[in-house]
């Protein structure tokens, strides 16, 4: 009669497979190719996944997360460059101030309901767009952050090393999914769903609804943030794209192919964002132009996302399974 | 008691609820009735925090409810369901209910633990019992009959363990055994929880049948308040609602 619901010890386990498969890889495989692959489909993974708790579980469509996903590249770029501090300290500043971040633009947006928050989340993002391209000084402008992002060793790890760097990146987007699975499957990612689907009658239930949007703005913000590390290190700089609106609209797609039902659907979606971006850039020079037509065909075709489409066809087996049964 | 004394909503200049004062003691079962626009549901929302009115006083048991946000009207013990249920309808019934225990316990935030929390599980089971719904609690709430989608948002305000609860057409849409049934399961929860209940009914012969008290709204003033024998013969009401043959002409 209870629907099962997934338990802490089976995500520890999934996890742990996951990482050691993604940790060995590189020995069964080695590519130069593939590792800066897993890497930015890493970085991906973290902003799509943090994306979606607001896209698919909370209902919230922020057209603006790619603020967050540059801001954390910026925010650890410059307290490397600047303030010459270990990648640790670097890492929990960029980690605070992306969670400062999203606390002002979300005690402002989250007043604003539906296509007026989209709005409004996409302004903020092109305001932190013009002022990297104006802010010459601190921020290089429209060349990006220069001359690398020093990489000094850290307990033994040196992201300098492109394997260190490729297991760093790993390890940071496992336990960075476990952590949003965790937010996701908890009281409170519930609590997110009702507002979801009833956002009136969650009021009525008691339920803060803004304390908790913005709670959930302020951590996907930071899961983004660290996406957006990720990728800084992996580039060794910081450019304006990443602060772009069409960082934005990536992570969009991404939730997109991969599915909002499902929890992995958006990591999913990066995954297969960045093979197809690999893939058309090297075969023709229309690279837009062929995107579209296979984002239109997910889109017209089936409608939802791979991951939707699987665990619907799942879903359907199962129940008629259980009805042939009894 | 429930108390609500002179009060006054208008939206744009016209009058939803005009000098309404009706007095509900603990325990009291009352129907409001009247025709379409009468302001029954505006009424509702005054009392539930869902409006603020423009004058007049709310209180429950000496404090006044006026001003106070929808929780803390749920935590003074106020719950309401909805005349077009208001359910959350990708959730089971479970979860649903699980997710209104964990809202009125206060642990809506929690991220430490999975969900559900343990605790939240005996009060659960115990609603979907009362209400009849234990056989569905697998069900996603979308995909539930109307009826049990109905008894489904009864059981969310249940969970917040409400001295009041406001039930608006109950049995709104339902055909007549599935009305009875209903009806029947909502008399039995008053008198079993001890619990002031106000309904909001167009059926005259379940208000007629089961309520004990009746106050009759009509253009946003209270026409008539008394038992069912006062009310069938009183001829103003007859005259704005009933019509001659009394319960017949009830939309």
């Amino acid at each position: 009669m209870f629907a099962t619901r997934p338990n802490l010890t089976r995500d520890l386990i999934i996890a742990a497979a996951a990482l050691i498969v993604l940790l060995l890889l590189p020995y069964v495989w080695p590519s130069r190719m593939i590792n800066d692959l897993v890497i930015r489909v890493s970085a991906f993974a973290l902003f799509a996944t943090s994306l979606n708790l607001l896209v698919g579980y909370t209902g919230m469509v922020s057209f603006g997360h790619g603020m967050f996903f540059g801001f954390g590249a910026y925010a650890f770029g410059l307290s490397m460059q600047r303030l010459g501090v270990s990648i640790p300290t670097a890492i929990l500043i960029t980690i605070v101030s992306s969670a400062l971040l999203g606390l002002v633009v979300g005690a402002i947006s989250i007043r604003l309901k539906d296509i007026y928050f989209s709005f409004i989340t996409l302004a903020f993002q092109m305001l932190l767009y013009s002022t990297v391209i104006a802010w010459v000084p601190l921020t290089g402008g429209d060349q990006g952050l220069m001359g690398g992002i020093p990489r000094p060793p850290f307990l033994g790890i040196d992201l300098s090393i492109e394997s260190h760097r490729y297991a760093f990146a790993v390890t940071l987007v496992v336990i960075g999914l476990l952590a949003m699975r965790q937010i996701v499957e908890s009281p409170f990612g519930y609590t997110l769903r009702m507002i979801r689907d009833n956002t009136e009658r969650a009021t009525f239930l008691g339920i803060n609804v803004f304390r908790a949007k913005l709670t959930a703005f302020v951590i996907a913000g930071v899961f983004g943030a660290l996406g957006g590390m990720v990728m800084a290190l992996f580039v060794s700089g910081a450019y304006p794209e990443f602060v772009n609106w069409t960082m934005s609209g990536e992570g969009i797609f991404m939730i997109m192919l991969g599915g909002l039902s499902t929890f992995i659907g958006p990591a999913a979606g990066a995954v297969i964002l960045s093979l197809l971006n690999d893939v058309i850039t090297r075969g023709t020079e229309h690279h837009g132009l062929v995107l579209g037509a296979v984002i239109l065909l997910f889109a017209l075709g089936l409608r939802k996302g791979v991951t939707d489409f699987i665990a619907d066809w799942f879903r359907v087996r199962r129940e008629a399974s259980s009805r042939s049964g009894g | 008691m429930l108390e609500v004394k002179g009060l006054h909503k208008s939206f744009g200049g016209v009058a939803a609820i005009s000098d309404v004062t009706i007095d509900f003691p603990s325990g009291s079962l009352t129907a409001i009735i009247g025709p379409n626009g009468a302001g029954k549901s505006t009424f509702f929302n005054l009392i539930s925090g869902g409006l603020v009115p423009d004058s007049g006083s709310v209180t429950f048991n000496g404090n006044s409810l006026i001003g106070r946000s929808r929780a803390q009207i749920i935590d003074a013990g106020i719950g309401r369901a909805f005349q077009v249920a208001r359910i959350f309808p990708t959730l089971t019934v479970e979860e649903s209910l699980l997710g209104a225990v964990t809202a009125h316990r206060r642990r809506a935030q929690n991220i430490s633990h999975r969900f559900p929390l343990p605790e939240m599980r005996d009060r659960m089971l115990e609603v979907a019992d009362m209400l009849g719904l234990t056989e569905k609690l697998g069900v996603t709430s979308a995909n539930l009959s109307h009826g049990d989608q109905k008894l489904l948002d009864i059981a969310l305000a249940l969970v917040l363990d409400p001295k009041v609860l406001l039930l608006d057409e109950p049995t709104a849409g339902m055909g007549p055994d599935e009305r009875w049934r209903m009806i029947e399961r909502v008399h039995e929860l008053w008198e079993r929880e001890k619990l002031t209940l106000i309904f909001i009914e167009h059926d005259m012969d379940i208000v007629f049948k089961i309520a004990p008290k009746i106050s009759v709204l009509c253009y946003g003033r209270l026409l008539a308040e008394g038992t069912p024998d006062q009310i069938r013969t009183n001829p103003a009401v007859i005259e704005a609602y009933l019509g001659t043959e009394h319960g017949e002409a009830a939309v």
